[in-house]
């Protein structure tokens, strides 16, 4: 049997190695299942898959930009696990979508389905601990990590919720606000790899804001890792090829690892 | 709640307080409908608003101050107006109408909006923002932000900032400051998002001034008591004009807040009929229209479960209706749990039939209705054929029309 995401990513990690998970728009280019190999074969440790919603409420202008190029060009839930499921990479998928997507058959279909493609992870940023009962049982029956949301506002009380009912990793947002490129390194965010590392041995990984490789290995040494996607998304959507997104992984590949402990 | 013609209204009516029950539950639930589904990032600041108003509806001082802007700056008690020569096209049924328009601003938000921007103050937040379609809604929110002195901030879909200049313009007299938005539709959906990452950014000072009865818990439960009050005053004033209660009541539904206002002293009523109406625009066969609850299926849009109008692949589909109050693909969880209790019934009303009840209204009573409105008035010229000469049918008369004469010039080729 395949190994679960969370024991995929504890391993690489145990290894000393600082995690690397870039994104990418299901469907925004004919061509971006090319991305998700061009970013396995330059040291991703996972790779993030946006499936495409109309109304993206936590992502900034790149994402929504992207995801409405990618429903602007017919891109289905079917579609996307359709190519997902002929992708031969090494590392494990992980979808990343909004909880309209999810609830249109039922929960449990959801996550069959994604399972049954190879995906190995799941994120649903509307989703907090409020609302994710069903979806985390139907996940945790099919095997296929949910993975929660963690954010600089959050009580001690709910971190530690989360990082309990957490699979795969704990996705730390690095400050409040949506996705999107910024420069510096924020205290708060310093402040909550800490406190979630503290609570769990889980992979914490922090997101937003991720904007060069200088600052995603300083940030990652605060926890277990870094996830990239407007970066990325901002240099596709200004005409960057597979090759060059490739390319810019590496970049962060190597200044993670030469920042590794 | 035995107050007389006249007198303000006491604390009880103007927050729930569970008077009539039908509050959702802690998750902000009402069946399956409601809830929170938003980022992580943005549960404690719903807590904040959600345990910070479970004080102020209690708190008399809360309610005093709010009854006191009510009467003094608002216009409440708003008149009820019996309109016998436009019910003459209403199978001779009688029909009364909640003088919403009468309020300062001329629409129901005023309500809405001055209950929130006292609970802003009281959260000890300095700046408010808020999403808006046609402008009414942005419009209400720098008016109250004038008055209490907050920073104001509104987002707009940048179509809808070229169609509502005019909304444009007074929110910008108003002191407030306008941000056009050119995501996604350039829309009321794409303002609601942009409103939301920016409460996401800027939670620590900021509240967001939710504007109806839709969105994550608690809005849709304290835009609802903010806009009780229509239906409490009506209730009374019918009461003492006719000597029972009416067989139906008509409101029009996009959101959804003036219609749970007015509905919502009448739920236990068991006799009085619910009727909401919302916007079929060219009519349900072309798809261009906002018909959430009767044609749309059930999905997870901005921050709530609730009806949407959806493709099959859950993508939100972009609404139409010659009313921009009425053009938005969601609608509030507690109509959606209305609904399926069967306690209420919504039906749609094209473009052409609210245009027929706009004119019809401002030639036989003098009234120039909001065209919102008008599918109220067109669904109750409708209820009274069905109900006959003996009924008795209140209307939410939610707004008046003058911000529509862009419209109607155009309609009517006036």
């Amino acid at each position: 049997m395949t190994e679960s995401l969370e024991e995929f990513l504890i391993a690489r990690r145990d290894t000393g190695r600082l995690l690397l998970v870039p994104y990418v728009t299901a469907g925004v280019t004919p061509g971006w299942t090319d991305i998700v190999h061009a970013y396995a074969d330059a040291g991703a440790d996972a790779v993030e898959l946006g499936f495409p919603f109309s109304d993206p409420m936590l992502d900034g202008v790149t994402i929504q930009e992207a995801s409405d190029r990618a429903i602007a060009a017919g891109t289905t839930v079917k579609g996307i696990l359709e190519e997902v499921a002929t992708l031969d990479v090494d590392v494990p998928l992980i979808a990343m979508t909004y909880s309209n997507l999810v609830v249109q058959q039922s929960t449990a279909e959801f996550c069959a389905a994604l399972t049954a493609s190879g995906l190995r992870g799941l994120i649903v940023p509307d989703s907090p601990l409020e609302e994710v009962g069903e979806l985390a049982d139907a996940a945790a029956a099919e095997g296929l990590d949910l993975v929660l949301l963690a954010a600089p506002s959050s009580s001690r009380a709910r971190l530690r919720e989360i990082t309990e009912r957490s699979r795969g990793f704990v996705y730390a947002l690095t400050r409040m606000g949506t996705t999107g490129e910024r420069g510096e390194i924020p205290e708060q965010a310093v402040r909550l790899g800490r406190e979630l590392k503290g609570l769990t041995d889980r992979p914490v990984l922090f997101g937003f804001g991720v904007s060069n490789p200088a600052q995603a290995a300083e940030l990652a040494g605060h926890a277990d890792g870094v996830v990239v996607a407007s970066a990325l998304m901002r240099k596709l959507l200004d005409g960057a090829r597979p090759r060059e997104l490739g390319d810019y992984v590496a970049s962060i590949r190597r200044a993670l690892d030469h920042g590794a402990r | 709640m035995t107050t007389t013609e006249g007198t303000p209204l006491t604390s009880a009516d103007l927050a729930g307080n569970g008077v009539y029950g039908n509050d959702p539950d802690v998750l902000g639930k009402f069946g399956i409908f409601g809830g929170r589904y938003v980022p992580e990032a943005l549960i404690p600041a719903l807590d904040e608003v959600a345990a910070e108003y479970d004080k102020a509806r209690s708190d008399l001082e809360f309610l005093r101050e709010f009854d006191h802007l009510l009467r003094t700056y608002a216009g409440r008690p708003t008149t009820l107006t019996e309109v016998p020569r436009f019910a003459e096209q209403a199978g001779g049924a009688r029909i009364l109408l909640k003088r919403e328009d009468l309020t300062h601003t001329g629409a129901h938000k005023i309500n809405n909006v001055l209950g929130q921007a006292l609970l802003t103050k009281r959260l000890g937040k300095t700046r408010v923002i808020a999403e808006t379609g046609a402008g009414q809604h942005g419009v209400a929110t720098a008016t109250a932000a004038a008055l209490m002195g907050l920073e104001c901030v509104i987002y707009m879909g940048a179509v809808d900032c070229e169609r509502q200049a005019l909304n444009v313009a007074r929110m910008k007299l108003l002191g407030a400051t306008v941000i056009p938005v050119t995501n996604g539709s350039q829309t009321l959906k794409d303002a609601i998002n942009e409103a939301f990452r920016d409460w996401v950014t800027n939670v620590d000072h900021t509240h967001y001034l939710f504007g109806t009865v839709a969105g994550p818990h608690p809005f849709p439960e304290i835009v609802r008591d903010f806009a009780r009050i229509i239906g409490v005053e009506a209730r009374r004033q019918i009461l003492e004009l006719t000597g029972r209660l009416p067989d139906a009541v008509a409101a029009a539904v996009g959101g959804g807040s003036n219609a749970i206002g007015i509905f919502h002293a009448f739920i236990n009523d068991k006799s009085v009929q619910l009727h909401g109406y919302e916007a079929g625009g060219r009519g349900v066969e072309t798809g261009e229209h906002a018909l959430t609850l009767t044609e749309g299926s059930v999905g997870v849009l901005h921050g709530s479960r609730t009806y949407v109008l959806q493709d099959e692949e859950g993508q939100t589909i972009e609404s139409h209706s010659i009313s921009a109050g009425l053009d938005y693909p969601g609608v509030g969880p507690e109509h959606a749990w209305l609904k399926d209790s069967g306690r209420a019934t919504y039906h749609g009303i094209t473009d052409a039939e609210a245009m027929d009840a706009f004119s019809l209204l401002a030639r036989t009573e003098g009234i120039i209705p909001a065209i919102e409105s008008s599918h109220a008035l067109a669904g109750a010229l409708k209820l009274g054929r069905e109900l006959g000469p003996e009924a008795t049918i209140l209307v939410n008369l939610s707004g008046r029309g003058d911000k529509d004469m862009g419209t109607a010039m155009k309609y009517f080729n006036l």
